[in-house]
């Protein structure tokens, strides 16, 4: 613990949020996951295997749904590293969930253009039609709810992450919409989303 | 002026091979080829190409520092991972036209000597690799990567490298760190990449739009370019506008244009949402000085800005009106730098956490005067005294608000609450659940 001469100190500060992930159930590599993590390591200089890990844990998350101890030992073995290791780079980079998450994963980007775009109002109307704060997840496992750091695209702000795509030039009053149109027709219910945008 | 990087963002299929060889692509790096690396390096520095990911450092010395001597091979790492708040140029450039990329790392890798090139793009820029990767594998196929490109004998790989969260990834060696299959930290400079990178191996880290500048520059020349925009300013710049303009979205001019030109012009950001009053402009990113409305007739240029006393960094303008709150701004900000530190150095790590905490606490009300001096006192502990930038990027937002605006703050202390509440904040701010 440092400290600053004039800081007042209370319970607020300091507090690791350190914890280790659920063991989770059996994990073991699908064939076909394999054969593409092997495709990325010989993209790398063969004494540097490490360099694939982001891949291996992309691979396992998405097998899994989330990073388990289980899910990490099975990286060490792909990677030939050590669990360590593995534990070290999944706590460090905010896209690798250590629990499970709902099937649409709602990110709205909460930094400094998309807040003056009103992406505040949008995480509370999410929040309010979801019944859930962010960082949870609704009980029929459907959405999970984060408030992330900024994504990139100021110009269509705010926007929303869905899973890996996103939803861009959000207003409170589309939120709903949005919603319905996930659990109605899955990701193909994103309207307004970049790829339409991209590709009309 | 006929855009450079961006004529055809806009185009259907503007984005393909086909496209773009019809366009005359891939014939600077045959060019290229057919000069020796010396010859390419000295191109590129008598352009006056300089970095655009932020610190404007001149590209061609970047690469004649890279130690060709070494028995090691050599690397170009192209910095993909667009994270300062405010920025999103490289986001178009690589899904708008990544074949401009692809030759600028081909030409890159000729002139430093590498054969492979590892495209650093951040985690949430998924389909953005999909575009990567999917026209990667057609320029394969076409044989402008792979062996003995235009059968010179010349071999060069591209690969995509997908990052998962973190800003700090994009410091140059906490890139290479994460490259490695590490955490995203920084490293203690000297060595500097261009001694020992990746795999400790010779290594140039360059930003996309940087890289995607060098075919035309082998194209038309070092003096063409250098011509376009000031003195040592020259070439094509992107710039990004969002924030409370009309017009948000990335543009292309020189670097004459005026920062008054980028918001008010129709042409670029088409004024303030609402007509309203303009009130402070980040002009380079999260992490920079904040610029008053008087202060908007310089160049938008690097050393315009600079002159100013701010920075123009990623380009990344964050245009704020006269209803945004700047101790709320400064708090928002303040978040993402707690969040984002790599937490290798402990004046950023904890700093930014008590910057954030005390701010917090402002803007709820509940500060006292002596928190806004206490403010200042913790950020220029942090200023200078970290391995990386992002320390100095974490206390800026701090420092420029207090000073600029510090009738606000004490408004918020001696009222207890915060006095520009907009109504495009969130209701309460009991609903952001923190």
């Amino acid at each position: 613990m440092s400290f600053h001469p004039l800081m007042d100190y209370g319970r607020a500060h300091h507090q690791s949020s350190r914890s280790m992930a659920d063991e989770g159930p059996a994990f073991a590599y699908t064939d076909e996951a394999l054969a593409t993590l092997e495709d990325i390591c010989s993209r790398y200089p063969a004494e540097q295997r490490k360099s694939a890990i982001l891949a291996a844990l992309y691979l396992a998350q998405r097998q899994q749904g989330y990073i388990s101890r289980n899910a990490m030992k099975a990286v060490a073995a792909a990677i030939r590293c050590t669990t360590a290791d593995v534990e070290d780079v999944v706590s460090f980079y905010t896209m690798f969930y250590q629990r499970p998450v709902g099937r649409h994963v709602l990110q709205v980007c909460r930094t400094l253009s998309c807040a003056l775009n009103g992406a505040e109002r949008v995480t509370a109307e999410l929040q309010a039609v979801l019944g859930i704060a962010p960082g949870e997840t609704t009980p029929d496992g459907e959405f999970s709810l984060f408030e992330v750091e900024c994504l990139g695209a100021c110009d269509r702000a705010p926007v929303v992450g869905v899973n890996d795509h996103w939803h861009e030039c959000q207003q409170p009053d589309g939120a709903r919409a949005l919603v319905e149109g996930l659990k109605a027709h899955g990701a193909a219910g994103l309207t307004g989303c970049h790829l339409h945008v991209e590709k009309a | 002026m006929d855009l450079i990087l961006t004529p055809h963002v806009k185009t259907p299929n503007g984005f393909t091979l086909d496209f773009y060889t019809k366009q005359g692509g891939y014939e600077a790096l045959r060019k290229a080829l057919a000069l020796t690396p010396e010859a390419v390096v000295d191109i590129v520095k008598a352009s006056g190409l300089r970095g655009r990911g932020g610190a404007g450092f001149p590209t061609g010395m970047k690469w004649q520092f890279v130690d060709k001597k070494s028995p090691k091979p050599k690397y170009i790492c192209c910095n993909a991972d667009e994270s300062e708040p405010g920025t999103f140029k490289d986001h178009v450039l690589m899904e708008r036209n990544p074949h401009l990329l692809f030759e600028g790392c081909l030409i890159a890798c000729h002139a430093i000597g590498a054969k492979v090139a590892y495209i650093y793009i951040r985690g949430e820029f998924y389909h953005v690799q999909e575009v990567l990767e999917a026209e990667l594998a057609k320029a394969r196929a076409a044989g402008f990567i792979g062996t003995n490109i235009f059968g010179t004998g010349f071999d060069c790989e591209i690969y995509v490298h997908r990052g998962a969260g973190a800003y700090e990834a994009g410091e140059e060696t906490a890139l290479i760190e994460s490259l490695e299959g590490k955490r995203a930290q920084p490293r203690l400079k000297p060595p500097f990449p261009a001694v020992a990178g990746l795999y400790g191996c010779p290594t140039a880290v360059n930003n996309v739009e940087t890289l995607c500048n060098v075919p035309p520059i082998i194209t038309h020349g070092p003096e063409w370019f250098a011509a376009m925009g000031p003195e040592k300013n020259g070439g094509p710049k992107l710039y990004c506008l969002s924030g409370h303009v009309k017009q948000p979205g990335t543009y292309e001019a020189p670097m004459h244009v005026t920062m008054r030109e980028l918001i008010y012009d129709p042409k670029y950001g088409g004024g303030i949402r609402g007509d309203r009053k303009l009130k402070a402009v980040i002009p380079g990113g999260s992490s920079v000085p904040i610029l008053l409305p008087h202060q908007l007739d310089i160049p938008a240029s690097f050393d315009g800005v600079a002159a100013a006393g701010s920075m123009l960094g990623s380009a990344g303008i964050i245009v704020m009106d006269d209803t945004t709150c700047m101790v709320w701004a400064a708090e928002n900000l303040l978040y993402f730098y707690k969040h984002e530190s790599c937490g290798k150095c402990t004046p950023c790590r904890e700093g930014g956490a008590w910057l954030h905490n005390l701010l917090g606490r402002i803007e709820r009300g509940e500060g006292q005067m002596k928190d806004i001096d206490l403010l200042l006192s913790v950020a220029n502990n942090i200023m200078g005294t970290t391995l990386c930038a992002f320390g100095d990027a974490a206390a800026t937002p701090v420092l420029t608000t207090v000073q600029l605006f510090r009738e606000e703050y004490e408004a918020h202390v001696r009222e207890g609450r915060c006095t520009l509440p907009s109504d495009w904040r969130a209701p309460s701010r009991a609903l952001a659940a923190h």
